[in-house]
C-alpha cells in the first residue's frame, strides 16, 4: 500500500513556486487552487497531502514529525538548525543572507557592533567566526529601518536585489552565504517512507534538472 | 505481578521488559548517583548531547552537577583489568536542554559493554540494540555506520580537520548538492564526489549495501571497517534481525570519541531516534583507560506519545452516595464494582471534574 506523504509548504510566492515543481514532478493536488477556507489538500491517488504553514514553521512541521517532508529556504535551515535531512537544492527563491549598512559606514573595530536582525543564529555564528563581540537587536520586521534611525550599527538580512536597501541610502557590505530553497525530509519519516520519499525527491530533481 | 492494559506507561513498560532482555545476556543494573562533578563534564563537553549542564554547588562549595549523561559516570569509575568485561546496564533520569526552552528531566535506559570488547561482544550489543526496539514495536529500523569506513573515505580524500568537520555535518544530513558543490571548491576529483555522494544518497538493508560498497574499498582503515561490516551482517542474520538493520552514512558521531560502529534506531510513529550508540574506545583513551567500550541509550521520554490508547474516562464509575449513608454499604457498593473490573471514585456530589463513564448513586 502506498503510504501518504505530509508536506508541509511555505505560505506565500515562494510555496507557490515549489508547489508548481512539485506539480510538474506529478505530485498535483487540484484542490489547492481553489478558494477555499481548507487548511489541508489531499490526493490520494498521488499520495500526497499538501498544507501551508508560515515559512519559518515549516523545519518545525517536518523535525517533529508532522510533515514528512518540506520546502524551506537555507535561511530558516541555518536560524534553526533543526536535526533534518537536506535532500534537494530546489533552486529557486534565490538570494543572499549579507550584511548591509549606511553607505558612508566606517566599520570600527574598537567598540561592540550593533546588529539588527531576524536571524540572531545566523548573526552571531558570523561574527563568532571572526572572534568580533556584538550586540544583537532581535527585530521581527522593517529590519532597514534600524540603522537608518541609528538603533543599530548593521544589519543582517536576506538581499535579494538590493533595492530597498539603495532607495534608502544603504548598502549591503559583505555576503555571508547563499540561500535557496531546500527539499528537507524528517528523519524517521526517511526511513518509513524511503520509497515514496526517494520517488518525489529523483522526480522533483528531475524537472529542476 | 500482572498489570492489566493502560496501567503501565509506554517508557514503564519499556523499562522493565529491557532490564529483563539485558539480564539475560549477563548485564548487570549499574546504580550512579544523582550528581557528579561539574568538572567531568567540563572536560568531556563534545561528548554529551548538548553542551548545557545544570550545575550547583554543594554544601562544601564544590561545583556540582544533575547528570546530562550516563555513561561517562560509568566509564570513570569501573574498575578494569586485562581479559575481563564489564557488561552493565542502567536506567536513569538525565537532565538535559531541550531547544533552548529549559532543562528537562528524561528517563533513559541502556547498556555498557567496556573491556576486552571482541567481536562477538560487539555483534551482541548491535543484536539487542535491534532487539531492544523490537520490544518497543515490530515496525522498527536500526540505521548502522561505521566511522572508520566514513574517516577512511576521508583520508582519500586527504581534508584537513576543520573541511572533515564541515563535511561530517553535510553527510549527516544528506545534503548531497551542496556536499559536491563543496567537494569541488576544495579541488577533489569529479570521480571522488561522485563516489562519496552516491554512498551518502544510500539507504538499503546492511547485507545488499555491504555488496554496493565493496567497490569503493580501499586502504586499510576502509578495509578493517569493511570486514567489521560484513561480519555484524552475517551474525545478525543468525539473531534473525537482519531485515531491519540499514547501512546509512548520514549516522555521525564525534570522531573525538567515537570511532567504529555507530548507529542509531528509529521506531514508526515516532518522528526522532529512540535509540542511539556505537563504539567510543576513543573517550577510554582520554581517561587512560586503553581498552574497548559499546554502548547504546533508549530515550524513553520519546514513547510518551507513541500508540497510546486516548482514554475518554478517568474512571468507570462515579459512586454518588448521600452523606447519610452507611459506611459499610458504600464499601460494598464499591467492591461490587471493583469485582466487575471497574475503577470507582467516590464522592458525596455529582459535581466534579474528573469524567467519568456511568454514574451510580446509593
Amino acid at each position: 500500500m502506498k503510504q501518504m506523504i505530509n508536506i508541509a509548504l511555505p505560505k506565500g510566492r515562494l510555496g507557490e513556486k515549489a508547489y508548481g515543481i512539485l506539480e510538474a514532478a506529478g505530485f498535483e493536488c487540484p484542490s489547492i487552487k481553489e478558494e477555499s477556507r481548507k487548511l489541508i489538500f489531499e490526493n490520494e491517488e498521488k499520495g500526497v497531502r499538501y498544507f501551508w504553514v508560515k515559512p519559518s514553521d515549516v523545519v518545525i512541521y517536518v523535525e517533529r514529525g508532522a510533515a514528512d517532508i518540506g520546502i524551506a529556504g537555507k535561511d530558516i535551515i541555518l536560524e534553526y538548525s533543526p536535526n533534518i535531512y537536506e535532500l534537494a537544492d530546489l533552486g529557486i527563491g534565490k538570494c543572499r543572507m549579507a550584511v548591509a549598512a549606511k553607505k558612508d559606514f566606517y566599520d570600527r573595530r574598537d567598540r561592540t557592533l550593533r546588529v539588527a536582525t531576524k536571524f540572531p543564529n545566523i548573526a552571531r555564528d558570523f561574527y563568532n567566526k571572526q572572534s568580533r563581540e556584538i550586540d544583537i537587536i532581535k527585530l521581527n520586521g522593517s529590519i532597514e529601518l534600524a540603522p537608518i534611525l541609528g538603533l543599530s550599527d548593521v544589519i543582517v538580512d536576506i538581499v535579494e536585489t538590493g533595492k530597498t536597501l539603495y532607495e534608502n541610502n544603504l548598502e549591503p557590505k559583505q555576503d555571508i552565504v547563499q540561500i535557496s530553497a531546500r527539499l528537507v525530509a524528517n528523519k524517521a519519516s526517511y526511513k518509513f517512507k524511503n520509497k515514496e520519499i526517494k520517488e518525489i525527491c529523483e522526480k522533483v530533481q528531475n524537472i529542476i534538472g | 505481578m500482572n498489570y492489566s492494559d493502560g496501567v503501565l506507561r509506554n517508557d514503564e513498560k519499556a523499562i522493565y521488559a529491557l532490564r529483563e532482555l539485558y539480564g539475560r545476556f549477563g548485564y548487570m543494573l549499574y546504580k550512579v548517583n544523582k550528581f557528579e562533578e561539574y568538572d567531568l563534564y567540563a572536560h568531556n563537553k563534545n561528548f554529551l548531547v548538548s553542551d548545557k549542564v545544570l550545575a550547583f554547588t554543594d554544601t562544601n562549595g564544590k561545583l556540582m552537577a544533575l547528570k546530562p549523561d550516563v555513561t561517562l559516570s560509568i566509564i570513570k569509575n569501573i574498575a578494569y583489568e586485562d581479559n575481563t568485561i564489564n557488561k552493565l546496564c542502567y536506567n536513569e533520569n538525565v537532565y538535559r536542554t531541550s531547544d533552548g526552552d529549559g532543562f528537562k528531566e528524561i528517563m533513559q535506559t541502556g547498556l555498557e559493554c567496556v573491556g576486552n570488547v571482541d567481536m562477538y561482544n560487539e555483534c551482541e550489543v548491535i543484536m539487542l540494540a535491534a532487539k531492544s526496539l523490537e520490544t518497543i514495536s515490530n515496525e522498527y529500523i536500526l540505521d548502522l555506520s561505521h566511522m572508520g569506513f566514513t574517516d577512511g573515505l576521508l583520508d582519500k580524500a586527504g581534508v584537513d580537520l576543520s573541511q572533515r568537520e564541515e563535511i561530517l555535518k553535510l553527510i549527516e544530513s544528506k545534503n548531497v548538492s551542496v556536499l559536491k558543490a563543496y567537494l569541488n571548491k576544495i579541488g577533489m576529483t569529479e570521480e571522488y564526489c561522485e563516489n562519496l555522494c552516491k554512498l551518502v544518497e544510500m539507504y538499503m538493508p546492511l547485507g545488499e549495501a555491504l555488496k554496493v560498497i565493496e567497490g569503493c574499498v580501499s586502504g586499510e582503515k576502509m578495509r578493517a571497517a569493511y570486514e567489521e561490516l560484513s561480519l555484524i551482517a552475517e551474525m545478525m542474520v543468525t539473531y534473525g534481525v537482519s531485515d531491519k538493520i540499514y547501512l546509512d552514512l548520514s549516522v555521525v558521531n564525534d570522531l573525538n570519541y567515537y570511532d567504529g560502529i555507530t548507529f542509531k534506531g528509529f521506531i514508526n510513529g515516532i518522528p526522532a531516534s529512540v535509540l542511539s550508540g556505537g563504539r567510543y574506545d576513543r573517550l577510554l583513551r582520554k581517561f587512560r583507560k586503553n581498552v574497548g567500550a559499546i554502548g547504546f541509550a533508549v530515550y524513553l521520554d520519546r514513547l510518551e506519545r507513541f500508540n497510546v490508547q486516548e482514554r475518554k474516562y478517568n474512571v468507570d464509575v462515579l459512586l454518588v452516595y448521600d452523606e447519610n449513608a452507611d459506611v459499610k454499604k458504600i464499601s460494598e457498593a464499591v467492591k461490587k464494582l471493583n469485582d466487575e473490573g471497574k475503577s470507582v471514585l467516590t464522592s458525596v456530589s455529582d459535581v466534579t471534574s474528573v469524567s467519568y463513564k456511568q454514574l451510580v448513586r446509593i
